[in-house]
Order: C-alpha cells, then sequence, then structure tokens
C-alpha cells in the first residue's frame, strides 16, 4: 500500500476538521477586529493571518508526505536547536513590550518559546519512551524529565515572558498520566488556587488555608501521626511567636512572612527526611513552599510585564510605570465589559464598539476571546468553549489509542499545553485568572503562536495516522 | 490508568463547565457590563448655548456675551510632547500642569489644562499650537458688560458648585448659573438649554463618527433676551452722583411700577466678576468700605424719619381725626416722659405741617389715630394703622422679581404689650412712630414705591425690572394694580403739600420752575453716627413720571445732600439736561466715605 492512502485512511479527519474550525473563526474574529473599513490589504493583520493560515495548510501537507520516522529521531537535535534560540534570542533578539524574546524575519517575527514547548514535548517523548524509564520509582527519571523542562522554562523567564514560561508547568498532565502521584497534581492546582486568589483575598488568609492544606498533604505522605503533629506543633509555634512579636512589640513583620518561615522550617525537616529515607513523597512540603512563592513572585512579575508593554504607548516622559493596580486592572475590567456587552446573542459580526475601538488591548492577539463574545454574545463564546472541549477529548481519545509511549507522551503533551493555553486565556479574559500574556490557540494573531500549535498538533496526528506501524 | 484519565478528563470538562457558568453571568445576567460599554464608547459633548443679553429699556445693551477659550486635552490619547516648549507657549506653571496631567491619567474625558484665554491670549498661542496636536481649544461665552452699570442689579454668573449641583440636576460641574441680580431671578429665562453632540470614541478617547449619524444629538437653545426697565442713562448718572457716598437710588415710574434706576453705592466693576477673575476679586470686593456687594436698595432698612408723615397725614384724613384745615397751635409735644422737639412753633396749618416738616402736628395727630374712640383699645387702633401703613407695601414683602428684597419692620401691637406690658402702653409710648422713628425700618425701594403710591394718589404697581423677556410674556402680577386703604381723595392736599415743600420750603434747594416737583425730606436718625439724609419726590406733580427716593448714610439733614441728588436725577430724566450745573458738581464731587469710619 503506497504510504500516501494508508495516512489518508489513518489520518483522524475529525481534528482536522475541529482544527479547520477554530482557525477559520480566529481569522474572522481577528478580521473583525483589525478591519477599518477600507477594502482588502494583505499588508494588515488579517492579511499576514490569512498568509500565514495559507503557509501552515502546506506544511501539514508537508508532514504528511515525509517520513514518520524521522519524528522520533528528530527529538534532541530539535531540543538543543531551540535552547540554541533561545540562548541567541536573549542575545541578539529585539525587545518588544519589555521582554526579548523574537527575531524579525522579514515582515514576519518568530517567537522560539512558542517552538520551545513543541521541543521539549519531543524530548520529553523521547526520554519517557524509554524502557528503562520508571517515574515513580526511579529517582533519576524524575529528574531527567524536571531538568528538561526546567531548562526552556528558566530560559523563557530571563527573556521576560513569563507568560510564556508558565506554559512548560503543563506538562504536569503528561507526568501524572504516566505514574506520577495525585498529589503533585493536587500541589498543582493548589498553586493556580493561590495565584488566582492573590488578587481577591488577603494574602495571609491563603497562606493560612494552605499551611493547613500543607499538613493535611504531610500527614497523607508521612504515613505517621506522630510526625505530622510534630509538623504542626513547630508551624503553629513559630507563627504565635511571630503574631506575639507583632502584638506585643510592635515588630514591623508581615504575617505571611511568618508563616512562610514556619513553612519553611517543616519543608528542611522534609527535605532532610526524603534524603534519608529515599522516599520522594517527602519532598511535597518542601514543594508547597516552593510553589508559594513562586506564584506570589509571578504575580508581581506578570504584571509588571503587562503594565510596561502599555506604558509604551503613553508618555513615557510624564508616567511612571503604574504600581497601584491592586486587584483585577484595566485590562480585564475592559475585557469583561466587552464580553459582558455581547449579552445573549451579540452584538452581530464586525459590529463590536468595545473591541473594534481599542478598548480592549491586544485584541486581537491575547484578548481575541472579547471579540468572540462581544459580537457573538453567549451563544457564540460557549460555542467556542464547547468546540475546545470536545477538541481536547479527541485529542485524549487519540493519546489513549497509542501503542507507543513515545506517541503517548507527546499527544497528552499536547493535550497539557493546549489545555493550558485555552483555559489560562480564556479564565483571564472573563477576569477568573490574573493577566498572563498567553495567546487563545489556533484564534490568536501571531505568526509563531499558529505555526508552532499547528505543527505541534499536525506531528500528532501524523504519528497517530501510523500508530500501527510505528514502534519506537 | 482509567482513573488518571478520567481525572484529567474532569479537569478539561468542570473547566468548561465553570467558563460557561462564568460567561452566562456576564453576558446574560449582569447587566451593567452593557451600560458600562455605552459610556466606554459614547461621548457626549455638551454644546453650552450663550447667556441670555440683557437690555435696558431703551434697548441699550446692558450685558452681553465674549467668546473665550479653553484649552483641552484627553489625557488617554496624549502622547509624549515637549512639555517646556508647551510650558512655555501656553504659560502654564509645569509643575501644574504635570500634576493635572498625572492626575488625570487614567481619564477618558478631556480636561481643560487652561481656561478662559482671551481673544488676544488665544490668538498668541493658536499658532504654534499644531505642535500638540492633541490639545485643542474648545470655545466658550462669558458675560461682557457693555455699560459697567447696575452691577448688583444685573448681579453676576459663575461656575455651578457643589450645592448647585445638589439642588439642581440639570446643571453638571462647568456650567454657568446666576448667582445674584436678574442673573440669578431670571437664570431660567437667561440660561437657554443646553445642547448636546453624542460621538463614538475610541479607546484613546478620539472621536470616531458621531453616534448613529447625530439621530440622538440636540441642538443647544440660546437663553432668552431680556430688556430691563432700567434706563441706563440715569442709572450711570445716578451712580455717578453717589459716587463716594454710601446710599442709594431708586427711582420708579409710577404709571407702570417700571424701576427706572435702582442706585446702591459704593457699587463695583462688574467686569472684575468675570469668569476665572471671580474667586480673586470676590473676596477683595467683599472687604472694600461700604461693601459694595451689598444691595443697600433692596436690603438695607432705615427708620424713614419725616418722609413718613405724609403716611400718618393720610391716615389722619382717612380716619376723619383731622381735616385738610386742622390747624393745631404748638410748641414742642410733651409726651409725658419726654419732650418732642419742634423747629416749627405757633399756628401750624395742614398744609405748613409737611411743608416745614413739624414734629409736634404729627404726634398729636398720631395721638388722635391711636386714641380714635372708634376702637375700644390703643392696641386695636394701632393694628388698624399698622394695616393702614401695610397698604402702602410698608413692612410687607413687595414681591418683586429682585433677589434678596426685605420685608422691613413694623411691628405688631403684641410687641408692645411683650416689651411693656398689656395695656401698659399707649400713643406717647410709641409717639416715634409718628414723625418715622423708632420701631419702623423700611428699605429705600419700599419708599420709593411710597411714593409712586402717593403720586398715583393710592395705588402702586408692583416694582419690578423686567419689562419684557424676548418671546416669553412677563409675569400678570406687575399689571395688577394695588390700592391703598385710603380714598383717592385725600391724597390732593398732601400732594400740594408736598409741592410746597419744594417751592418754599424744606427742600427748596431743588426748586425748578419748569418742574412741579413734589417732594418730602426725611432724616433717618443713625444710633451709629451721623443721621442718614433722605428725600423723597416725584414729578411732575399731575401725570407724574418719575417717582424717587434717595438715601445718603451719614449726611445729616436731607435737605443738604439727598435732595439735590434727587432734584438732579428728575431733570436729568424728565428734560436730559440739567441746569443746575454747580449743584451737580457740588455733589459728584462731595466725598462722604473718605473720612467715614465704618463700625
Amino acid at each position: 500500500m503506497p504510504i500516501k492512502s494508508k495516512i489518508a485512511n489513518n489520518i483522524d479527519w475529525f481534528s482536522i476538521l475541529i482544527y479547520l474550525i477554530l482557525v477559520t473563526m480566529g481569522w474572522m474574529n481577528i478580521f473583525s477586529s483589525s478591519y477599518t473599513g477600507s477594502s482588502f490589504e494583505f499588508g494588515s493583520r488579517y492579511g499576514k493571518q490569512l498568509i500565514m493560515i495559507g503557509i501552515n495548510i502546506i506544511i501539514l501537507i508537508i508532514i504528511f508526505f515525509m517520513n514518520g520516522d524521522i519524528i522520533p529521531s528528530s527529538a534532541y537535535i530539535s531540543y538543543i536547536i531551540i535552547l540554541l534560540l533561545l540562548v541567541s534570542v536573549l542575545l541578539f533578539g529585539s525587545a518588544t513590550n519589555g521582554s526579548k524574546s523574537w527575531f524579525s524575519i522579514g515582515g514576519f517575527k518568530l517567537q522560539p518559546a512558542e517552538l520551545a514547548k513543541l521541543a521539549t514535548a519531543l524530548m520529553l517523548a523521547k526520554v519517557g519512551g524509554k524502557d528503562k524509564f520508571k517515574l515513580t520509582k526511579d529517582f533519576r527519571s524524575l529528574f531527567s524529565v524536571l531538568i528538561i523542562i526546567a531548562i526552556p522554562t528558566f530560559l523563557i523567564l530571563l527573556q521576560g515572558d513569563a507568560g510564556s514560561a508558565l506554559v512548560f508547568t503543563s506538562f504536569i498532565f503528561v507526568l501524572y498520566r504516566q505514574g506520577l502521584s495525585f498529589y503533585w497534581l493536587l500541589i498543582f492546582f493548589l498553586g493556580i488556587v493561590v495565584f488566582i486568589s492573590y488578587f481577591f483575598i488577603n494574602i495571609s488568609l491563603i497562606f493560612i488555608i494552605l499551611t493547613i492544606l500543607a499538613l493535611i498533604a504531610h500527614r497523607y505522605v508521612s504515613r505517621n501521626a506522630k510526625e505530622s503533629y510534630l509538623g504542626l506543633l513547630i508551624i503553629s509555634t513559630i507563627i504565635l511567636l511571630g503574631l506575639a512579636l507583632i502584638v506585643l512589640f510592635n515588630v514591623k513583620i508581615k504575617v505571611h512572612i511568618i508563616i512562610a518561615f514556619a513553612i519553611f522550617f517543616v519543608s528542611l525537616i522534609a527535605i532532610f527526611k526524603a534524603f534519608k529515607k529515599m522516599f520522594l513523597n517527602y519532598l511535597i512540603v518542601p514543594a508547597l513552599l516552593l510553589m508559594y512563592i513562586s506564584s506570589i513572585y509571578s504575580v508581581d512579575y506578570v504584571f509588571e510585564n503587562i503594565l510596561q508593554s502599555h506604558q509604551s504607548a503613553r508618555i513615557t516622559i510624564l508616567f511612571s510605570p503604574d504600581k497601584d493596580i491592586t486587584g483585577v486592572g484595566y485590562q480585564t475590567h475592559q475585557s469583561k465589559i466587552a464580553i459582558g456587552s455581547g449579552g445573549f446573542s451579540g452584538k452581530g459580526y464586525l459590529k463590536g464598539t468595545q473591541t473594534k475601538y481599542d478598548f480592549v488591548p491586544e485584541q486581537d492577539t491575547d484578548y481575541i476571546f472579547c471579540t468572540v463574545g462581544e459580537e457573538w454574545g453567549f451563544i457564540g463564546s460557549a460555542f467556542v468553549l464547547i468546540i475546545f472541549t470536545i477538541f481536547l477529548f479527541r485529542l485524549m481519545f487519540l493519546a489513549e489509542r497509542q501503542k507507543s509511549k513515545f506517541s503517548r507522551i507527546f499527544g497528552y503533551s499536547l493535550v497539557g499545553v493546549l489545555f493550558f493555553h485555552y483555559s489560562v486565556n480564556i479564565a483571564m479574559t472573563i477576569g477568573l485568572a490574573p493577566v498572563i500574556g498567553i495567546p487563545l490557540p489556533f484564534f490568536s494573531y501571531g505568526g509563531s503562536s499558529l505555526f508552532s500549535f499547528s505543527l505541534f498538533l499536525f506531528i500528532f496526528l501524523r504519528l497517530d495516522a501510523e500508530r500501527n506501524s510505528l514502534f519506537v | 490508568m482509567r482513573n488518571k484519565i478520567f481525572v484529567i478528563g474532569s479537569v478539561i470538562g468542570i473547566t468548561a463547565l465553570i467558563f460557561i457558568a462564568r460567561l452566562f453571568y456576564i453576558q446574560v445576567i449582569d447587566t451593567s457590563y452593557k451600560l458600562s460599554a455605552d459610556n466606554n464608547a459614547l461621548r457626549h459633548v455638551t454644546q453650552y448655548p450663550s447667556r441670555g443679553k440683557i437690555y435696558d429699556r431703551n434697548g441699550k445693551v446692558l450685558v452681553s456675551n465674549k467668546a473665550y477659550y479653553d484649552l483641552k486635552v484627553v489625557v488617554k490619547s496624549l502622547s509624549e510632547f515637549d512639555t517646556s516648549s508647551f510650558c512655555l507657549l501656553t504659560n502654564i506653571p509645569k509643575k501644574k500642569i504635570i500634576k493635572k496631567l498625572i492626575k488625570n491619567r487614567r481619564s477618558y474625558q478631556p480636561i481643560t489644562v487652561k481656561k478662559q484665554m482671551e481673544n488676544t491670549e488665544y490668538a498668541a498661542i493658536q499658532e504654534q499650537l499644531y505642535k500638540f496636536p492633541d490639545f485643542y481649544v474648545e470655545k466658550r461665552t462669558l458675560r461682557a458688560y457693555n455699560q459697567n452699570t447696575a452691577s448688583q442689579l444685573v448681579g453676576y454668573s459663575s461656575e455651578v458648585n457643589v450645592a448647585d449641583l445638589r439642588n439642581d440636576n440639570y446643571y453638571k460641574s462647568g456650567d454657568f448659573i446666576g448667582k445674584s441680580g436678574i442673573e440669578k431671578t431670571y437664570e431660567e429665562v437667561l440660561r437657554g438649554r443646553k445642547g448636546e453632540k453624542i460621538y463614538v470614541v475610541d479607546a484613546l478617547g478620539r472621536i470616531k463618527e458621531p453616534y448613529k449619524k447625530g439621530k440622538f444629538d440636540r441642538k443647544a437653545i440660546i437663553g432668552k433676551n431680556i430688556f430691563t426697565t432700567i434706563d441706563a442713562e440715569l442709572q450711570e448718572y445716578g451712580e455717578k452722583l453717589m459716587q463716594n457716598k454710601i446710599g442709594s437710588i431708586v427711582a420708579i415710574e409710577p404709571s407702570s411700577g417700571e424701576i427706572l434706576s435702582i442706585v446702591s453705592s459704593p457699587t463695583y466693576n462688574p467686569d472684575l466678576f468675570v469668569g476665572k477673575k471671580l474667586s480673586e476679586n470676590y473676596r477683595k470686593i467683599e472687604r472694600q468700605k461700604g461693601k459694595p456687594l451689598f444691595n443697600r436698595a433692596l436690603r438695607s432698612m432705615y427708620p424713614p424719619g419725616s418722609t413718613f408723615k405724609m403716611i400718618n397725614a393720610l391716615i389722619g384724613l382717612q380716619e376723619k381725626v383731622i381735616t385738610p384745615r386742622t390747624t393745631l397751635v404748638l410748641n414742642g409735644y410733651d409726651a409725658g416722659t419726654h419732650i418732642v422737639k419742634d423747629h416749627v412753633s405757633g399756628s401750624v396749618t395742614f398744609e405748613s405741617s409737611i411743608q416745614h416738616s413739624s414734629n409736634a402736628y404729627y404726634c398729636q395727630v398720631y395721638k388722635r389715630i391711636i386714641s380714635n374712640k372708634k376702637f375700644p383699645s390703643y392696641a386695636e387702633a394701632y393694628e388698624e394703622w399698622k394695616k393702614y401703613v401695610e397698604s402702602f407695601g410698608l413692612g410687607v414683602y413687595l414681591n418683586t422679581d429682585l433677589d434678596f428684597e426685605r420685608k422691613g419692620i413694623i411691628y405688631p401691637s403684641t410687641y408692645f404689650d411683650k416689651y411693656y406690658g398689656k395695656g401698659h402702653w399707649n400713643y406717647n409710648t410709641i409717639i416715634s412712630l409718628a414723625i418715622g422713628q423708632g420701631e419702623l425700618g423700611f428699605t429705600p425701594l419700599q419708599i420709593a414705591n411710597m411714593t409712586a403710591t402717593i403720586a398715583n394718589r393710592g395705588y402702586f404697581y408692583t416694582p419690578h425690572v423686567i419689562k419684557k423677556i424676548e418671546g416669553d410674556t412677563i409675569n400678570n402680577k406687575f399689571k395688577e394694580k394695588h390700592y391703598t386703604k385710603i380714598e383717592s381723595k385725600y391724597f390732593k392736599p398732601v400732594i400740594d403739600a408736598m409741592e410746597k415743600v419744594v417751592s418754599a420750603g424744606t427742600g427748596y434747594a431743588i426748586y425748578n420752575p419748569e418742574i412741579k416737583i413734589c417732594g418730602k425730606t426725611g432724616t433717618a436718625q443713625n444710633p451709629h453716627g451721623k443721621d442718614h439724609s433722605i428725600f423723597i419726590a416725584f414729578a411732575p406733580k399731575d401725570n407724574p413720571k418719575i417717582a424717587v427716593a434717595v438715601y445718603v448714610e451719614n449726611a445729616g439733614f436731607g435737605s443738604t445732600w439727598a435732595a439735590p441728588i434727587a432734584g438732579l436725577i428728575i431733570e436729568k430724566y424728565l428734560t436730559n439736561k440739567i441746569t443746575k450745573t454747580w449743584q451737580e458738581k457740588r455733589i459728584m464731587e462731595g466725598d462722604l466715605i473718605s473720612n467715614l469710619i465704618i463700625k
């Protein structure tokens, strides 16, 4: 049987269909938010995006004709190339919006961070696909996985693109699927909860709640009541002492610093035990601590990033960067207004005022969903959400039917990255999450983003088409 | 393994459910976002009408409008600009503008960076303004005073304050409102109606297009013009005569109640209260000697003094306690506890009692009125007397169209009951009322109206300052005759005597063979210093055209200052020429204010 017909028979046309629906809807909304009433122009943003969609479809076809064996064997080389690109963008890249993450090639901009997700997924699949790889039993396996994820994350953080760096946490889904304990997934979601509640609730309260959760977790993993009670005793003693200092002696310490200190102390004990007994689950307590601290700081970090980009549009000589935005902030407010004003059935295509007149910042990139919400209303936006959800379920289904570990890991990486992008982006536009500048897959304007998501998807679909013959 | 797939699947599913629920809330349930969207995308630009003009009775413009220019900017759409050269051009301190811009940095609404530039000032910066494309100029009109006269009467307007905004929701911050005088009483006529243009704007506050092609725009309607009853020339002349004196002149046309002139001295230059100059000048003028902001013609209450003798004469005649032939032999009046002194003695006729202003004669008349056997008690006689007085518009609100009008003072009998005890007072206790002193206080306007009432032989029209409102009618109450309780026939002997006052009595200083003037001097006792000089007059005797009351504070007898001023006003109004130029010179140069110590 010729390769061509074999691929055509086995390819998942359903996913292709959903992909085409999403890209078309995305382009229509980019058109709506950047259309100015004049005749069609290829130099405009919607024109460029249309060219990008064309290029992507060509790549899709190329990938389907290419030798499938290349994919697994290219993992190492693509990972290394991406790391080199990430380093060189730091040195030679052009800075926009305060982060140095772009290469300018001709009229288009290349953002290595977008492709880094794909390369990392390939690398994870390659390493995880090996027979001796045992995530739960082998400390070195976990360590190597963490390193593979951590290096690009760190490099992207250096670029000042905290949003893209956060995406790498989504690999937790793959690790969970491949055997990581449920508690790690729980910690991940707790981290998200902390991150989000930072905007709504008093910081000390979050720490107190999380301390209790940490102790419950500690109780589970230690399998020894005595140890967890000891932890509780230490934490409460430190907190009480700290409070006494504040109340009785008017010492100026913030409550959450005391709590953080208490958790840190218990963490030290836990780390000590983890190494002594080689029992990895003890690491849950220090992991929690890390999670708190990093999420708290990333909130500030992200905020300052986003604000820098807006600042450039204003009079820089007059205004110093705004640091007084607490709570949800300007962009989210405008975004909610745009979506909310769409009502049940929307204002009609090309009729949105909020998005058309630039009230929503980044209206055709990170905030593209506002145009959907305003012009298509609840019906349209719910439709988009349902399409995405069906798409994710479909991809999970495809990943599960893979016979090779490589393909499954790669598939779950795709599900994780897509889910993270889609959920964080939507949550941001409807005011459920702080402003994290990441695009909505297949919708947002931007060549790099569309290209890397398409490539990611097509490679997986190609792997899926050969699921019966591919053994890595 | 199934467990894990289920967990991951649930995470995806639950996330979608949370999002859909949230979308349903903000898009379908909560309607506040819709409203915010309108506020976001639409800019309501107020179209300010110019205020109606104010004219005098002959069509001369008293108050008109002048264009001013506000320099504005929407801070959200402001791009980088050269602050230093901008400040140099507009003459705004750099610190001030930076502070203002930072304060409004989130504002989509235009803010004013420089207010009310005059034509010349605007012309000077206009050429250079293209360098600062985000700034634009908006034209507003403010008051211009063409005659510099009658400033207390026309009043002034200013930007609304917090209280105005609370009282009437028509006003928005930055609007103008009449604060005193005609500007205040006729505010609703003068202000016109604000218009509104609605534009679609983008996020940077840039106007994109008229909203729905201007379907919901409203044109501004300019304020209606008002024609006052004031004679600008006479008003200006009166103000000149009163310069360097404290006091007032009120001149009324008796046949209509129209106020020809209403002077309160000292006065101020109304130009000082235009626009942004107001706040700095207001305090200055408020503290000036003689309180220029205080409209004495309406607000100051003086005892009427001897001008009140005509009222007691008329009441005496109506009550038939005297006749025009009543002649009394007098040598002062013994009020029991004290003697009321009189410069007239011997046999005094009715006519000479007015002509020479006999105090004792009117003490006798007052005694007869209050002790009239018709009434069971002094108190009841007093109440009846009070009703007579009030029928002249004295001690009651006249309900003119001027703001801050005062009622005046005339006490009910219960006041004396309380003060002296019921039944423990009689005509002698209150004998000073016979000669217009003591427990009486009337405004110059009320006394001028009293003069007009005598001139009309028994009735008056409510004094007013508005003759016509363009495209509107004036209140019918100003066309209504108010009759006194005195029959018309009793006025003749009183008026004859008043003519004698001028031709051969205390008012001889203003005798004019060409005009038959009827007048009466008066002196209002002033416990704080020198007495106030009063003169009332009307002319000509038949078909009177003008009734005038003149008050000069701390000027002593009525004949020295007040009478000549009244004479000049009458001559000026009736003949438009001055024969007694020496008198005019003396009055204009007379300075009663510089040496005055005001307590």
